[in-house]
């Protein structure tokens, strides 16, 4: 599961402050995602790929997590020639349309342009800085919370669930299309949630006990530095010339 | 200092109350209380700081009944509860700002949380453990981290439930050697007879509804006679 196999390294990425690189990221992001040009996806491609170098990251889980997504997008090669757009060309027996082409062309780009900026900006900080960088960023506090709880609890819920379905295979519990199976299931869920949500309430016991009164105080106000304000700027500057390229 | 008085609870759509007219006060430095499952030892602890109401009795503290928020959040300084499970209580994802939290609520600057965060877990020979993951920790681990979180908000009471649950003998003694050089009240639920004798100088019952206190001495354990001779049982009940 999630095991932020990215967030140790030594690289300069991995030093910058988080709130800096998740401001990054988002616009970058958006910039790619709305971008229409092929230009300049690619040239956020080259910048991508040149941030995916300095985390120095481990290539090949890197290149699972994008090899993932790209399966979808066989999906799209597959089905957008054939059914957008009007200009055609014949290929064999087959009519292929170029605007479909293009656009699977340019989908893919983008999602793996997206997909290395991400991991070269988020991966690298752990979930928890992320939140508390949402904090500093004063996204609303619901937010944060609900992914830093995301985050520590999933293993644990993830876990309540394993023990449950591990029960009821050692009692002889074989899945199948049948009544059982779904009551089965049925129950393995609503067991997890009911554990989940009783679990939660005594979370909430705990932390009212220290003293907890609505307010996570951070304790690690991670300081911006130099680097980081030059790497703010380069960045952004970098991302508002895509845009520029794009209008050209 | 911490007193319940005639407390009656009765748990929603159960027939009988759990506790019935049931008055308890810290007074000896370290106490422990057993009793079959479900007896009510739990629904104490939590009356004792405030996490159940009691529907009869009330809950003193220095003499005072307490009822508003403020005084919970003054007994609640003063009294720490060590959780049976220790994931119910690490919430945060490092050890440094798990420990840290309490003090924090409690108005402390991040840079004293911090001091006082690496003290407590160095008071407990867990230095180097600050950066660790919380949930990754081994199940003794998280409950020495989990004492170093109640232990950083300086209580003078600790209440402990089930601290024993899961843990191999090792940790066991661990945590006997820490509690035992703790100068702190210490209210100890547990079936772990071994535990309560090397922790506790008194020890109290529930049954019933009702609490009272055992002489020691009548309480021992046969490893000899059957086989459930590691639980303790009292003659003169």
């Amino acid at each position: 599961m999630m095991d932020e196999r990215f967030t140790h390294g030594n690289s300069l990425l991995h030093k910058l402050s988080a709130k800096v690189k998740l401001v990054v990221a988002v616009f970058f992001v958006a910039v790619i995602a709305v971008s229409q040009s092929f230009t300049a996806v690619t040239a956020g491609l080259v910048l991508a790929a040149a941030l995916f170098m300095t985390a120095r990251l481990d290539l090949s889980p890197a290149m699972k997590r994008l090899a993932g997504a790209n399966f979808f997008t066989i999906f799209l090669w597959i089905t957008l020639p054939l059914t957008y757009g009007e200009q055609t060309t014949a290929v064999g027996p087959l009519q292929l349309s170029l605007d479909g082409l293009r656009l699977a062309a340019l989908i893919t780009l983008k999602t793996n342009t997206i997909l290395l900026s991400l991991m070269a900006l988020l991966s690298t900080s752990s979930v928890a800085n992320i939140g508390h960088a949402l904090k500093a960023l004063h996204i609303s506090d619901r937010l944060s919370f609900l992914l830093l709880f995301s985050y520590r609890y999933i293993f644990v819920i993830h876990q309540e669930y394993l023990r449950l379905t591990r029960a009821a295979r050692l009692r002889c519990f074989v899945p199948g299309t049948n009544l059982h199976t779904y009551r089965t299931v049925g129950y393995l869920f609503g067991m997890t949630l009911v554990k989940s949500w009783n679990r939660s309430s005594r979370i909430h016991q705990a932390m009212l006990l220290r003293g907890f009164d609505g307010k996570l105080i951070p304790m690690d106000q991670q300081a911006m530095t130099y680097r980081d304000i030059v790497f703010l700027l380069v960045a952004l500057t970098a991302t508002g010339s895509l845009i520029l390229l794009q209008l050209l | 200092m911490l007193q319940l008085r005639e407390v009656s609870y009765t748990y929603p759509m159960a027939k009988e109350p759990i506790l019935s007219n049931l008055s308890f006060t810290v007074e000896d430095k370290k106490a422990g209380i057993i009793g079959p499952n479900g007896c009510g030892k739990t629904t104490l602890l939590h009356m004792m700081v405030g996490l159940i109401k009691p529907d009869k009795g009330e809950l003193l503290f220095h003499g005072r009944p307490v009822t508003t928020k403020q005084d919970l959040r003054t007994l609640r300084k003063e009294v720490g509860f060590l959780f049976q499970s220790s994931d119910d209580q690490l919430f945060s994802p490092t050890v440094l700002e798990d420990v840290a939290f309490g003090p924090l609520n409690l108005g402390f600057s991040p840079g004293e949380a911090r001091e006082i965060a690496v003290r407590t877990l160095e008071d407990l020979g867990l230095s180097g453990f600050e950066e660790r993951i919380t949930h990754r920790l081994s199940g003794g681990e998280k409950k020495l981290v989990a004492l170093a979180t109640i232990l950083a908000m300086r209580p003078r009471i600790l209440l402990l439930d089930e601290p024993t649950n899961n843990l191999d003998p090792k940790t066991t003694s661990r945590l006997i050697e820490i509690l035992q050089d703790l100068d702190l009240y210490q209210i100890i639920i547990s079936h772990d007879w071994d535990f309560l004798s090397h922790t506790t100088s008194v020890l109290y019952m529930i049954d019933h509804g009702h609490i009272h206190r055992c002489q020691k001495d009548h309480i021992h354990v046969h490893r000899h006679v059957h086989a459930a001779g590691d639980h303790p049982h009292t003659h003169n009940l």
